[in-house]
């Protein structure tokens, strides 16, 4: 049995502690993003949308969380 | 008269092409875009603030259903960045034609013209729309035309200088030998600027500095709206041949003696 009840990932070049198992849609939520707003890439890997809630992350996943801001 | 910039298969109705950078707030941007009369305009992707997620979001003053959203690969210094930041702009569910800029030197952000090239051909290949910003340089603009590019947009000046177009005989050749549009794309300063590029025949112009860092931006807004749209009729127009010596106004039978 394990008792990993966190689990370490990179978001946006930040080092995080979630809890294990924990869904991409899940993490969005605490973290108070909507999902409709964001592109995310897992690993490099861009997931699309309707994959989020299906997503369960894993230790060590590199995630970037991306948006559209103001630029020329 | 009907005139249309035609983009990708697309009909606009303004040749003002603005960005959404630098303006003091989003009510500001959405204001100064409304006023300039764009229809499309450029934005950039940026990683989303964890620690503090903005809960106000660009999206939510442009509707992308009003605007051709066109994000940028700005800050992009190689192809493979370019390349990615295209990829998850297109995630975004904005379409697909992107404006297309590796930047080779961060202190005149003039392009890296061959990563320009690399970057373009994958992303033509990968079914994206290409707008690359380029150096004013006729044999970059051919090749990028060949690579299979929706527009070629050579720089006026360097990006927010205002100095506008510096090198107008190149544009003109660019304009000679283009078959896609051809865009002035940074260095503009004021309305001028933007009319110079209009009356040479240029199809259309982008900005952003010019109008989000001027004294008033909305106004600045609107004078470029006017700018573009005074350049592109006299460019219609046809002007007069410019000559060395006077040819009277009035004429000379009958005057006074």
């Amino acid at each position: 049995m394990r008792f990993l009840i966190f689990m370490k990932i990179k978001i946006n070049g930040e080092e995080k502690q979630i809890a294990d198992g924990l869904s991409l849609n899940g993490l969005l939520e605490s973290l108070q993003i909507r999902p409709g707003q964001v592109v995310v890439e897992r690993n490099r890997d861009i997931v699309p949308r309707e994959s989020f809630g299906s997503i369960a992350l894993a230790e060590g996943d590199v995630l970037e969380i991306v948006h559209f801001v103001g630029g020329g | 008269m009907e005139d249309f910039f035609e983009l990708a298969g697309t009909k606009y109705r303004s040749r003002l092409i603005v960005g959404t950078g630098k303006y003091k707030d989003f009510t500001e941007t959405k204001r100064a875009i409304e006023v300039s009369g764009a229809e499309i305009v450029t934005v950039a992707v940026r990683r989303v603030n964890i620690t503090d997620p903005n809960k106000e979001n660009l999206l939510d003053y442009l509707d992308p259903k009003r605007y051709t959203i066109l994000p940028n690969t700005a800050g992009c210094y190689n192809a493979d960045d370019a390349v990615r930041t295209c990829r998850l702009a297109r995630e975004a569910g904005v379409g697909k034609m992107v404006k297309l800029e590796v930047i080779g030197d961060d202190r005149t952000l003039f392009p890296d013209v061959p990563a320009t090239l690399d970057a373009a051909k994958i992303l033509v290949k990968e079914g994206f729309v290409v707008l690359p910003y380029i150096t004013d340089d006729p044999i970059t603009a051919q090749k990028l035309e060949d690579i299979g590019c929706a527009a070629v947009m050579p720089l006026a000046a360097p990006i927010g200088s205002g100095l506008g177009i510096r090198n107008p005989y190149n544009i003109r050749i660019i304009l000679e030998h283009a078959k896609v549009p051809v865009i002035v794309d940074a260095g503009v300063g004021t309305a001028s600027d933007a009319a110079v590029a209009m009356e040479m025949g240029c199809a259309g112009v982008l900005m952003n500095t010019a109008i989000a860092s001027a004294k008033d931006p909305i106004l600045m807004a609107e004078a470029m709206r006017q700018g573009v749209e005074a350049g592109r009729k006299a460019y219609l127009a046809g002007r007069i041949p410019k000559k060395l010596y006077a040819t009277a106004s009035s004429p000379l039978d009958g005057i006074l003696n």
